[in-house]
């Protein structure tokens, strides 16, 4: 079952700790992050303009509720019964109640002209220097550069590093726990970049907020949105839309660079996305199958091949990797219509998926012997 | 009273019951039981949160508790337990015989535990039960959904039929059995906020069935209307799913504040101030919220001025919202007043469910609201306004009629107990989640990243002291049911008015069977 009494045992100690400890005057004066309780205005100078119209509403939420409960807080310890008082027996003045009801209708209006001011802001995507379609799938990012010339464009897949043993408490956490990832999304310094986003399978949101951007990614829509930091750094954020089991576990990485490291990434990027068609042996293709398969594929089929029951369907012992090499490659290029199962051809390089499928073939216990080359995949979908 | 059959033995008093008592007892135990259930899932989401990394369970079945928590805490432990008040205090308050069309009262119960005995069982199907979320956003909760949604599908029409018969008999109720005198500006004010709430369910409920039917549609029948691949559009389930959504949070809001409205009163000893303007609020929150749903969906991608739009009428709301604060305050400025249990949770919940409104306020600028959309922010908001507006207004509830349901005293030493604890125990459950919301966590996650630890930490021990307050609550409950000092007054609270408060206590099985005169 779920429930583990160690568990429960250690929490318990730990639980006596914590209250040892961060009840005590001296850890409450600790700065850092940790306590952390505030929007932050990030890097950008909408995300200023964001967190100064937060901090006036919020300002004047504050004054409200110092005057409101206040007045209430009188009311409670002056007209208690205690104090021998006789109740008055009014029930209505239409003064103040056309006072209470025309003041906060001011106060609101107020708010309403920065508020309408920002959002125009948010929604001006024009004038970009780059575009980059942004592409949800479960559970990672597709990051294509849209080459505004007219070339080729480049696509790549973002994926979170934290590792499993991390997740289930096997080995320390490190600094970035869940906030680290493959390939990060690399934009320059000082330049407007346009976000087009979409999803491939459910609904999920692309989320930084050094960069103040949140937009839902919807399959079927192409939403767009837009940043322009000013600061080089490394900015984290998360998926915020629930997605599916791993939801929390496809974080966003974005690199922040100068022009000259952002040109010369670019074009180191651009020949690594060329297809390496070369034939590998059987040896070679399971162990960089094994892998991206963890990588790619492991979030539903598990890394035991057994799936979820009822969920997602297990790979050991299952028709398709046993059966037909040519009916196992159109599954996972095409994916199936109407299920989770993406269309992988659209995601993945050919020979990243020769390796994989090779590796479905044969691990497990799955001993079909067979080795799918880069090649049969490009053939296949000619 | 000339007739004089009491209630049937047994079981068929239960199984078969007409009477709105009856109905009304078997109401709030369903809904309290229910509301354990949906707790101890808040209490297992809360023990993974606990710390950094999974402990507990797997992310899916996490995903599980938390569509569950919702939806076993809206449909099956909030909107019965005012159905059941209602049942109980609207007879009683406006001088009727009983409901007005008792047998499908006895109908609109019993499809509760039905549906949802449906609902729950999906834990025990392959797949699972739900792990969508209590919105079920398409086409996660369609194309890529475990095959137990449809089970869920039918528990939320069941659920609505449900919702429908009982408010059809609140309205018929309130229409026709007033008592000879009592004009509707006479009526109690949770007569007046039922009778509205009623509205909205009627109007909302079966939008919430197009809904659900949609996705039964494109599950099983080929459809597309939520699947972009076949043509259709994501978004447009949220459209419909909001449509019912935004009504929903003043069904489940309403009658909460009919109930602070009869109990603030009695402790101030003075009559409610402002009355009809108490009734043009609420009619004009009920309107409102017809017109508001997209904004809970500023990040989808609407035009600008959807967004303009959405964002000007959302902030209208806060104005006849600030009236009825208002008009409690000044209810209690003047008054005499005392403070026992009812009292506690009716002030608390003046005080919290104005902070869930100040930030409901903030959520409704749609700059600002992309900053804090799906983060831990609208999670402390929402259950400022869900647990201190509904369930502590309820709390109050039990403790304020209970001596007239039961004709027996409860411990007001251990009630008031109970309501500190539940106090303290509900905000530092939900104060720091403002603060990682705004720090940048996102909601429904199993696991997060260490900088939020701390505050998470808070929060589960808070959640489990408010977890045992509601334990405690059972127990007076209980106590003061099998042993609590007899009240036969027919007034119980000295500045208690109402025709509730002129019956013996407890109140007799059929009651105004000949209507009393109001002047």
């Amino acid at each position: 079952m779920y429930l583990r009494i160690n568990w429960l045992m250690k929490q318990t100690f730990r639980l006596a700790g914590f209250l040892l400890v961060y009840l005590s005057p001296s850890a409450w004066a600790k700065p850092g992050d940790r306590w952390e309780m505030n929007l932050s205005p990030g890097v950008t100078e909408l995300g200023q303009e964001v967190y100064d119209l937060h901090m006036i509403i919020l300002w004047i939420c504050v004054a409200i509720a110092v005057v409101v409960f206040g007045i209430m807080g009188y009311v409670l310890v002056a007209h208690r019964k205690s104090s021998g008082r006789t109740p008055a027996t009014f029930d209505e003045s239409t003064k103040v109640e056309i006072a209470w009801t025309i003041v906060p209708t001011l106060i609101l209006i107020a708010m309403v002209v920065p508020a309408t001011q920002t959002m125009i802001k948010i929604y001006d995507t024009s004038e970009a220097d780059l575009d980059i379609m942004i592409t949800g799938y479960q559970w990672k990012w597709k990051y294509e550069y849209i080459d505004k010339e007219g070339g080729e464009n480049f696509s790549y897949m973002s994926i979170m590093s934290t590792p499993q043993a991390q997740i289930d408490n096997l080995e320390p956490k490190g600094e970035n726990y869940l906030l680290e990832v493959d390939e990060p999304l690399v934009i320059p310094v000082n330049k407007k970049a346009r976000f087009l986003l979409t999803a491939a399978d459910v609904i999920h949101a692309w989320w930084v907020p050094a960069l103040s951007v949140k937009k839902d990614a919807i399959p079927g829509f192409v939403n767009e949105a837009w940043t322009l930091p000013t600061e080089i750094g490394t900015y984290r954020g998360q998926c915020a839309e629930l997605c599916g089991k791993d939801h929390g576990f496809m974080p966003i990485v974005v690199n922040v660079v100068s022009e000259e490291d952002y040109a010369v990434w670019l074009a180191s990027k651009k020949n690594a996305s060329k297809v390496d068609l070369s034939v590998k042996s059987k040896d070679e293709l399971m162990a960089s199958g094994q892998s991206l398969y963890e990588k790619n594929c492991a979030a539903c089929h598990m890394a035991n091949g057994a799936g979820i029951p009822g969920v997602f369907p297990a790979l050991k012992d299952s028709p398709i990797a046993l059966g037909d090499v040519n009916e196992h490659i159109n599954i996972v290029v095409n994916g199936t219509p109407g299920t989770a199962m993406a269309a992988y051809g659209a995601q993945l390089k050919p020979d990243v998926l020769a390796a994989i499928i090779t590796y479905e073939r044969n691990a497990w216990g799955n001993a079909t012997g067979d080795s799918v080359q880069a090649s049969d995949i490009t053939n296949f979908n000619q | 009273m000339s007739e004089h059959h009491g209630p049937a033995k047994g079981i068929k008093r239960w199984l078969f019951a007409t009477n709105h008592k009856d109905i009304g007892t078997m109401y709030l135990w369903f809904s309290f039981a229910m509301f354990f259930v949906g707790g101890f899932f808040a209490m297992v989401i809360r023990a993974e949160l606990f710390q950094p990394g999974l402990q507990l369970v797997d992310p899916q079945f996490f995903n599980q508790m938390t569509t569950m928590h919702g939806l076993v805490m809206v449909f099956g432990a909030i909107m019965p337990a005012f159905v059941g008040l209602a049942n109980w205090m609207i007879p009683m308050m406006i001088g009727a015989p009983d409901m007005a069309l008792p047998r499908m009262n006895n109908l609109s119960f019993w499809l509760l535990p039905v549906a949802v005995t449906l609902l729950i069982s999906t834990f025990f199907m392959e797949g699972g039960a739900p792990a969508f979320g209590w919105t079920f956003y398409a086409p996660l909760s369609t194309t890529y959904a475990p095959p137990s949604t449809t089970f869920f599908i039918f528990a939320v029409h069941i659920l609505g039929a449900s919702s429908i018969m009982g408010s059809i008999n609140i309205l018929a109720t309130i229409i026709n059995l007033r008592a000879p005198g009592m004009t509707y500006m006479k009526m109690p004010m949770f007569v007046w906020t039922w009778a509205i709430t009623a509205f909205l369910l009627i109007a909302a409920m079966p939008v919430l069935a197009g809904a659900v039917t949609m996705m039964l549609m494109d599950i099983h029948f080929g459809t597309s209307f939520f699947s972009a691949a076949g043509g259709g559009d994501p978004v447009l389930f949220q459209h419909v799913f909001w449509f019912f959504g935004h009504p929903e949070v003043y069904i489940i809001i309403l009658p909460a504040f009919g109930v602070i409205s009869e109990i603030i009163p009695t402790f101030s000893r003075k009559p409610l101030f402002g009355y009809s303007s108490m009734v043009y609020a609420t009619a004009s929150i009920a309107f409102l919220s017809f017109i508001v749903w997209a904004h809970h969906m500023y990040t989808t991608g609407m035009p600008l001025a959807g967004e303009l739009y959405f964002m000007y009428a959302t902030m209208l709301i806060a104005i006849p919202t600030g009236v009825k604060v208002f008009n409690w305050i000044a209810t209690m400025f003047g008054g005499a007043l005392t403070f026992e249990a009812p009292m506690l949770f009716s002030v608390a919940t003046v005080f919290l469910f104005s902070l869930g409104g100040f930030t409901g306020l903030m959520l409704a600028i749609a700059p600002i609201d992309f900053a804090y959309q799906e983060s831990y922010f609208v999670v402390a908001h929402f259950h400022y306004t869900m647990v201190a507006g509904a369930i502590f207004s309820m709390t109050a509830a039990v403790y304020y009629w209970l001596p007239k349901w039961t004709g027996r005293m409860y411990n007001e030493t251990l009630a008031k107990t109970q309501f500190w604890i539940a106090f303290v125990g509900f905000n530092l459950t939900f104060f720091p989640q403002h603060f990682v919301g705004l720090a940048g966590m996102p909601r429904r996650t199993p696991d997060y990243a260490l900088q939020f630890a701390d505050f998470n930490m808070m929060s589960s021990i808070g959640s489990f002291i408010y977890g045992f307050a509601q334990l405690f609550l059972l127990y007076i409950i209980i106590q003061t049911i099998r042993s609590g000092k007899e009240n036969a007054d027919e007034k119980t609270w000295e500045g208690a008015n109402g025709l509730e408060w002129t019956l013996a206590s407890p109140a007799p099985f059929h009651t105004f069977s000949t209507p009393p005169t109001v002047k």
